[in-house]
């Protein structure tokens, strides 16, 4: 395998504490060297002066709709849409069709992604069989073809009992329990989030309220159970701050937040827009801002995307009938880094949020930037100034809310495993 | 200034004097329909589609009557008959009566925005006829309409609007109607009926007492209860809805004496209205029916014209 | 370019043209008994006023009076747009009337033909019979004025104007070159 010398860039991984301008040099799809001056001599060299060079982002929250849906979605055109957003691993969702509650659907991502992919992919299995809510996936067995997180994202486990028991299965196999925490009764048949724009815009709301005593529930059940949770696309005020105060307990938790949420407020939906419509939906500009206080003050561990693709007929449609969801892997970054431009976060603990935060959140041995660690890097162009065009994406579907958008810093080179994986 | 919209979607996007031009323009031809031949050729030619996904008899039959009496061609399909039922997109569907070439499209819709959405994808003019819980600017207009007509002006009237607020889209209408023109809007209802920022939609206070939101009041109106929504866990009973929100003889009396008491219809009498009220001299709902005619030829009127100015730029 | 008005005709050749006119109209009509009067919004309707007026002066007799708008029986909405729709108000049954048609300016032709369609909506007339100020020609459709009140040759770049005061009284006729 060709040697890689990348030259001259800012290299930051969080996980290593590492922040300082020098080479790294990859050999044999591992990190041979981090330093200043390394010898190029048989080596492809890229040029990352002015660029910084980063352990290839982690997103632990996309749909990759394979197998079952690859009409919106397959692993092919999921990974290259990472890869493209500067991402070398992935953890995607079980609510395929069939559901990932078995080692045969596992294993047929696992497979499938090694052939077709374009960067890592752990898939995450779902917490119920069929995730039906009823009963538990077999945990064990997919633990052991390297499954280290359940979830029944997309839908809660609204039986509190049964997901108090999942958390006590859990724990033991070192499962981590990624929560989608809603409470559907409240809900109802909600499609944006309650406030002045709903009523404006007569659609039905969803109150703030059924995520925050979701999330509170979580919190206690993991409390009570030791085990390992964390709370996926955290959207409210009063979650960020259940967290933070479990946190400060000591409770095991951690939690993640979608670059929509940090970006986008309710007022998106006007005029109907179905690419502003996910679940949970966009809140108030006073959620908005406790999101990036959570970002700003540790409470949020990961950035994670909820890339939901969906087909332009499942958007094309009435607000009250499209899909939820949005594609995220190719506008991440950027979003990311809006952060640091708003003076929330600085670069590092960007980049952490985007490496070692996640990855350590599901316990994944990626995002570290280390001699001898597998050789996934991203290099980024902070300045590199481009628009977002929808039907241009990698991704198979074009449901951004982000269309036309003008964007700041994008991955310039992925690299998966020591190989180029993307080039811009 | 002249009108300018080739879609009514909703009153938000009126100003004060667009709504003055509507008005004037709907008095104008509230002549028509009290003459001997009840039609003039001012749209002759043009081709109007009812289109009524939800099921409406008073609206349609209004905007069909309105249609016609201008001369245009008017055809009707509701949801019954429609291609909705077989699973056709909305955009489909759309796509579809456009082929056709109508002028205008009318359409009633269970689904906020269904008129804005329709209008993106269409090349002739929408006019909105009620849309889920969003926006009804055509009934707006002709409460408006009737206000105006027996009190003189909009500017300064204090109106009551009693009811449930949350699933109403004449609610809305008229509170930006209203608010527009220079009205004071109170609105009341069950806590259960009642939005969250309801009151930044215009010059609107929110009371929790009936009696409170009718006292001095120019006009009260009284919103129809879905009894269909009674399967829900919005209200205990009727009978405690008539009690509490129900309009009466004795809290009208608390109105100014020369209040007016609107509706718009169809009325669950002794739920919302009592008989004795809805009956009774204050009541100027069959007022309502009859401008909302008017009105609605106005309306179509008016997105005629514009179309046609476009094409002439 | 600036426009060049001529004043041709003055209030008091109004009044004399209105005079005569109403003198016309009830020799030909054999006395006033089945007349009526129909103003053609804006303009005609002033006129119309005046002629009741002076026709009861000379008669003794109230001759029903009524304006028309025929805005909504144009036949070039089309390229016109929305143009503002005033009141048709005609109180009285049209039926057997012989009714005088008012307009201050008659040109091609067609805002009579409108009025007329207007007309016959309202009822059925014994005859229709058109007064108008000024006929400046340029006629389109087949229609004449039975009562003028004065012939104005012009060009069709032209245009005349009826100027009114507050009290909608006539006061003067101008002859607007572009």
């Amino acid at each position: 395998m060709a040697k890689i010398l990348i030259k001259g860039g800012r290299v930051i991984s969080p996980a290593q504490k590492l922040d300082k301008t020098c080479d790294v040099l990859i050999e044999k799809g591992k990190i041979a060297a981090i330093g200043k001056g390394l010898d190029d001599k048989g080596a492809k060299v890229i040029d990352a002066a002015g660029k910084i060079v980063t352990p290839g982002l982690v997103d632990i929250h996309v749909h990759l709709r394979d197998p079952g849906l690859e009409y919106k979605e397959d692993i092919a055109s999921g990974t290259l849409s990472a890869v493209t957003g500067g991402f070398t691993s992935v953890a995607c969702m079980p609510n395929t069709q069939p559901v990932n509650d078995n080692q045969t659907v596992t294993s047929y991502i696992l497979n499938k992604a090694a052939q077709e992919g374009h960067c890592r992919v752990f898939p995450i299995a779902s917490i119920t069989k069929g995730l039906k809510g009823e009963s538990l996936t077999g945990m064990g067995e997919l633990k052991e073809l390297g499954v280290t997180a359940v979830s029944d994202d997309g839908k809660p486990v609204s039986n509190p009992q049964l997901m108090r028991r999942a958390m006590e299965y859990a724990k033991p196999f070192g499962l981590t329990i990624v929560s989608h925490a809603e409470d559907l009764d409240l809900v109802d048949s909600g499609v944006m989030n309650e406030g002045p724009v709903s009523t404006e815009l007569g659609l039905k709301g969803i109150t703030w309220v059924s995520e925050d005593s979701a999330t509170a529930r979580e919190v206690m059940l993991a409390e009570c159970t030791g085990a390992n949770l964390h709370v996926a696309h955290v959207s409210t005020k009063g979650s960020i701050d259940i967290v933070r105060q479990a946190k400060k307990r000591g409770v095991s938790v951690t939690c993640e937040v979608a670059p929509h949420h940090f970006t986008l407020t309710d007022e998106a939906v006007r005029g109907y827009k179905t690419n502003a419509k996910m679940n949970p939906p966009l809140r108030s500009a006073e959620d908005m801002e406790a999101v990036r206080q959570g970002i700003s003050d540790g409470t949020v561990d990961a950035i994670a995307t909820d890339h939901a693709p969906h087909h332009i007929d499942e958007k094309n449609v009435e607000f009250n009938i499209a899909m939820n969801g949005i594609v995220g892997l190719e506008t991440a970054l950027p979003l990311s880094l809006q952060l640091v431009e708003d003076g929330v976060i600085d670069l590092p603990k960007a980049i952490a949020l985007l490496t070692s935060g996640p990855a350590a959140a599901l316990n994944l041995p990626v995002g570290q930037l280390e001699e001898g660690s597998d050789a996934d890097i991203a290099i980024i162009d902070t300045e590199l100034e481009w628009t977002v065009d929808a039907q241009k994406l990698a991704s198979k579907s074009k449901n951004t809310p982000f269309d036309g958008w003008k964007m700041k810093g994008a991955a310039v080179c992925t690299i998966v495993a020591g190989k180029i994986a993307y080039q811009r | 200034m002249s009108f300018q919209h080739k879609h009514v979607l909703g009153i938000e996007q009126m100003t004060k004097e667009d709504i003055q031009i509507i008005l004037d323009t709907a008095d104008s031809f509230k002549e028509i329909n009290s003459r001997e031949i009840k039609k003039v050729p001012t749209l002759r030619g043009k081709t109007i589609i009812n289109a009524f996904f939800e099921a409406s008899t008073r609206t349609r039959l209004s905007f069909e009557i309105a249609g016609k009496r201008l001369s245009a061609d008017t055809v009707n399909i509701s949801g019954s008959t429609s291609s909705v039922v077989k699973g056709e997109t909305l955009e489909d569907t759309a796509k579809n009566i456009e082929a056709m070439a109508p002028d205008i499209i009318v359409i009633r819709h269970g689904h906020s925005g269904a008129p804005h959405y329709l209008s993106e994808r269409v090349g002739c003019s929408v006019v909105n006829a009620g849309d889920g819980a969003h926006e009804h600017p055509s009934q707006a207009l002709l409460d408006l309409m009737t206000m105006r007509e027996h009190k003189g002006s909009i500017d300064g009237l204090e109106v009551a609007i009693v009811g449930d607020i949350t699933h109403s889209r004449v609610a809305r209408s008229d509170i930006y109607a209203l608010t527009r023109m220079g009205a004071k809007v109170r609105l009341c209802g069950p806590g259960t009926m009642m939005p969250i920022g309801i009151e930044l939609l215009g010059n609107v206070e929110v009371f929790t007492d009936i009696r409170e939101a009718i006292e001095g009041a120019d006009v009260v109106m009284m919103l129809r209860i879905q009894m269909e929504r009674q399967s829900n866990i919005l209200l205990p009973s009727l009978r405690e809805y008539a009690r509490f929100y129900g309009l009466n003889p004795t809290n009208l009396k608390l109105a100014k004496p020369d209040a007016i008491v609107m509706h718009p219809g169809p009325m669950n009498r002794g739920v919302e209205i009592s008989s004795a009220v809805a009956d009774g001299g204050q009541n100027v709902i069959l007022d309502q029916v009859e401008n909302g005619v008017a009105t609605r030829m106005a309306l179509l009127y008016l997105v005629s014209g514009v179309e046609s100015m476009q094409t002439n730029d | 370019m600036a426009k060049t008005e001529t004043a041709i005709l003055d209030k008091a050749g109004i009044a004399r043209a209105i005079t005569r006119i109403a003198h016309e109209i009830l020799e030909q009509n054999k006395g006033g008994e089945r007349l009526a009067l129909v103003g053609i919004r804006t303009g005609g309707d002033h006129l119309a006023t005046l002629l009741q007026a002076r026709i009861q002066e000379i008669e003794g007799t109230e001759v029903p009076l009524g304006a028309v708008d025929i805005t909504m029986y144009r036949d070039d909405l089309a390229s016109r747009g929305n143009l503002p729709i005033g009141k048709t108000n005609i109180p009285f049954h049209l039926d057997g009337k012989q009714v005088i048609l008012v307009d201050d300016v008659l040109y091609t032709g067609r805002t009579i033909r409108s009025a007329m369609d207007a007309l016959m909506d309202f009822g059925r007339p014994s005859t229709i019979q058109l007064a108008v100020l000024i006929d400046r020609g340029h006629r389109e459709l087949p229609i004449r004025a039975d009562y003028v009140g004065r012939n104005v040759p012009t060009a069709r770049e032209e245009d005349i104007a009826v100027i009114f005061d507050d009290e909608l009284n006539p006061v003067e006729v101008r002859l607007v070159k572009p």
